[in-house]
């Protein structure tokens, strides 16, 4: 920008002003300042009042949802307990050469010594077990019953410590013992995530879980797969009812709303146990099935802690995600379109397949997208209903964080359940486009 | 019914009533026939009954009472994908998940038609409608009258020998829908289809129709050629339904033959032709086109009667003045006068006198 460039308050007639006024300059407004510039100012004011506005659910969104999440997710990655516990030890054990089968020097010994002393008097050791106990069995109680006896040790007086830790436990001549520390003490680790495909860290690398711990990516698999039985069979269940609603008069399809929308003010364990009174062998099925005589009495229908009791559930459970996009899409279908191919001589069912179905695809997508993946990470049902077979990967999850408290593990599922979410959503936005998606 | 033979008639409808709720007919003794190659547009405010008589035609609704027939065969049974009947729906009813062409390919891939035939068909259809650069699009992609003219086409492509339009042009703005009217029965005429048309608007029926039938409370009011609706109403609601109308409303004071005079209620008397009143002293309603007002005395027959009139409005509109005028107690009296270079400009406020041609005047029902 020149000197030349000048406000364009000035009288646009006069020749002299137009012709040395550059093209090239910004657009000036009538006060000489850039335009962009006035035009931001004069924004700033509503933009301000629009993020207050919203400003109360970002805070709490913030708080409540992007900050646990994220915590979580670090926790799948976040190992510090080694470190922090043993700082001494993890020092030492960088010099120590794990391949060589042969156990750590004294220099080792003494510094661990010195780490527990340390860990027992703020009672770290027995976490630092527990932690390391998810790796290699045992670890725990040694780490336990070591402690009482490692309490009377003096650093600075007792050494040499090697023969007395050792007298303490034998485990600590183990070469396998060390080799687990020194495994587990990066302050970052994969050991998470490789435990949540069923392989885990070892010196040599990631490895295979032994056959009698492979489960979890079996129950991934099975989640997956029964994800998308509930919603193949919530479609073919919820396709006529949306339809019918759909042409219905309008005072009939709301009463009838109703009845769908009735399930959502029960309570979800509620609808949940009357499944359980419904499908259990001696339940209300199976009686009806042997009263009228199309079960034998000795072989009654296996329709809960399974499978088939998980998927009848859910699908009853979720079928109302479904029916909603459904209908408010094919509410938009109108009737002539239908007619039209009539007139042009198509059958009912050329009519139905060719024209009224095609169109009503965004729904079935919105619909399978939102049982999709509420189903991937249901709990409650499976955990009720589905008995050890019919569990999915959040029943895995929900144990490791309220039971064996491995929560890097539980968070590394958590992980890696929303990381398969993420790809399908990418992967449907690919093949059907996500703005075919419609909602209503 | 102006038309009773039904033995030569192409589509004909014989008694037919419907109802949809089984109180309230909605259509009432329906009797209509038409020659093959017809222009037939039905005409009439909304709720007259004439869309139900086109669904009727189309199969989309069925007849509570009596028969319909094509080319000689009832078809009440016959569901409407087997009818060959050819459509075209008020929104257009474009499928939006097909392109252009393959919107027009489907019916006759419905009818199993070879690939190459149907290239060969859809291209000649998108021709006829000059819409042949536009295979590929999606409806959405074209504006109002292309997508009409894309509706037509499909309408036609299968060849039908009847084709039902309902509405066609009612989204289109004025230029663009006198242009299709036009279109529209070129087209037919050239093809040689017989075309049921049903539109509210009554100069697009006047122009495009051989026949008109009027619709009114579920019957045919009248039912005849374009000049003849609109020259010879036979009754009130079809002089004031098609095009402007005059009305004076007066009692019949002497019939003699094809001339009547009628008192008007402020006590004057004036010439009119009776049409359908019957008796002296029978309350009616007498109407007079516009155009048909003279006030210029001298062109009036001899011993006609006047009447006063005060000018209450003069509108230039270009090719015709349009005058109101205060007469016989209406301010609603129009008089319309061409353009011409001797015409006269009447002001508001001048009196004059009025007349017409006894023919011109029809005393209708009151």
């Amino acid at each position: 920008m020149g000197s030349n460039v000048r406000p364009i308050h000035t009288n646009t007639s006069d020749g002299d002003t137009m012709s040395d006024t550059t093209d090239s300059g910004p657009m000036l407004a009538a006060d000489g300042t850039p335009l962009k510039r006035s035009l931001s100012r004069a924004l700033r004011r509503q933009k301000m009042r629009a993020l207050m506005l919203v400003a109360p659910l970002l805070i709490f969104v913030l708080i409540s949802f992007i900050f646990p999440i994220g915590s979580m997710l670090f926790r799948s990655v976040e190992n510090d307990i080694v470190a922090d516990t043993l700082p001494l030890t993890v020092v030492e054990l960088q010099n120590w050469d794990a391949d060589s089968g042969e156990l750590p020097d004294e220099a080792l010994y003494a510094a661990f010594a010195a780490d527990m002393v340390a860990a027992i008097e703020a009672k770290n050791h027995t976490k630092l077990g527990t932690r390391l106990n998810y790796e290699q069995t045992g670890l725990s109680s040694l780490f336990r019953k070591s402690g009482r006896k490692m309490k009377r040790l003096d650093p600075a007086a007792d050494a040499p410590f090697k023969d007395k830790i050792i007298d303490i436990d034998k485990k600590w001549g183990d070469v396998e013992t060390w080799r687990a520390i020194k495994t587990h003490s990066v302050r970052i680790t994969n050991g998470y995530f490789l435990n949540a495909v069923d392989m885990r860290r070892t010196p040599e690398g990631a490895q295979a879980q032994p056959e009698d711990k492979q489960i979890l990516i079996t129950l991934f698999q099975r989640t997956l797969l029964m994800s998308l039985m509930i919603t193949g069979s919530c479609i073919i269940l919820a396709y006529p009812v949306a339809w019918i609603l759909a042409n219905l008069p309008a005072r009939t399809a709301n009463v009838l709303m109703i009845l769908v929308l009735l399930p959502f003010w029960t309570s979800l364990l509620v609808r949940t146990s009357a499944w359980k009174v419904m499908l259990q062998q001696q339940g209300v099925i199976n009686e009806v099935l042997v009263w009228l005589g199309m079960v034998a009495d000795h072989s009654r229908l296996a329709l809960i802690n399974n499978q088939t009791g998980t998927i009848i559930a859910m699908t009853h459970i979720l079928l109302p995600f479904m029916i909603l996009p459904m209908y408010s899409v094919m509410q938009t279908i109108k009737p002539h379109y239908v007619r039209a191919a009539k007139s042009m001589g198509a059958t009912d069912w050329t009519a139905f397949w060719r024209v009224y179905f095609p169109q009503s695809v965004p729904g079935i997508g919105a619909g399978s997208i939102l049982v999709f993946i509420l189903a991937i990470g249901y709990y409650i049902t499976p955990e009720i209903v589905g008995g050890t077979k019919g569990v999915f990967i959040s029943n895995r999850i929900a144990y490791h964080i309220s039971s064996s408290l491995n929560w890097g593990l539980a968070a590394a599922l958590g992980t890696i359940l929303l990381a398969v979410v993420l790809i399908l959503y990418w992967a449907y936005d690919k093949i059907v486009g996500i703005d075919n998606v419609k909602l209503g | 019914m102006p038309d009773g033979s039904t033995s030569d008639a192409f589509v004909a409808f014989e008694r037919v009533q419907k109802s949809y709720d089984g109180e309230n007919l909605v259509v009432k003794d329906l009797n209509l026939s038409l020659p093959k190659g017809e222009f037939l547009t039905m005409l009439g405010p909304s709720g007259s009954g004439k869309t139900t008589c086109l669904m009727m035609l189309a199969g989309f609704e069925t007849a509570t009472h009596g028969e319909i027939l094509l080319d000689g065969r009832p078809i009440n049974n016959i569901p409407p994908h087997k009818r060959g009947i050819g459509m075209v729906f008020q929104n257009y009813a474009l499928f939006p998940h097909m392109t252009v062409a393959e919107n027009l390919s489907f019916p006759l891939e419905v009818r199993k038609m070879g690939k190459s035939e149907r290239e060969e068909k859809v291209k000649r259809a998108l021709d006829m409608v000059q819409m042949g650069a536009f295979g590929g699009r999606r409806p959405a992609q074209l504006s109002g009258g292309q997508q009409q003219r894309i509706a037509l086409a499909r309408a036609l492509v299968f060849e039908p020998e009847l084709v039902l339009m309902d509405e066609p042009l009612g989204a289109l703005d004025k230029q663009l829908r006198e242009h299709m009217q036009f279109e529209i029965t070129r087209l037919a005429h050239e093809l040689g289809i017989t075309t049921v048309y049903v539109t509210h608007d009554q100069t697009e029926a006047l122009t495009m129709s051989d026949r008109v039938a009027v619709f009114d409370d579920g019957r045919i009011q009248q039912l005849d050629p374009p000049d003849t609706l609109y020259e010879e109403p036979q009754n009130s609601f079809v002089a004031q339904f098609i095009g402007e109308n005059n009305t004076l409303e007066g009692v019949v004071q002497e019939i003699n033959g094809d001339k009547c005079l009628v008192r008007l209620d402020d006590g004057e008397v004036i010439d009119a032709k009776p049409i359908n009143v019957s008796q002296v002293g029978e309350r009616t309603r007498v109407s007079i086109r516009p155009e048909r007002v003279e006030f210029n005395k001298e062109r009036l027959q001899e011993g006609a009667h006047t009447l006063k009139a005060e000018v209450l409005e003069f509108i230039y509109m270009g090719d015709i003045f349009r005058t109101r005028l205060r007469v016989a107690g209406n301010d609603e009296f129009v008089v319309k006068t061409r353009n011409a270079p001797d015409q006269v400009r009447l002001k508001p406020g001048e009196q004059i006198e009025i007349g017409w041609l006894p023919e011109d005047c029809r005393a209708l029902d009151a």
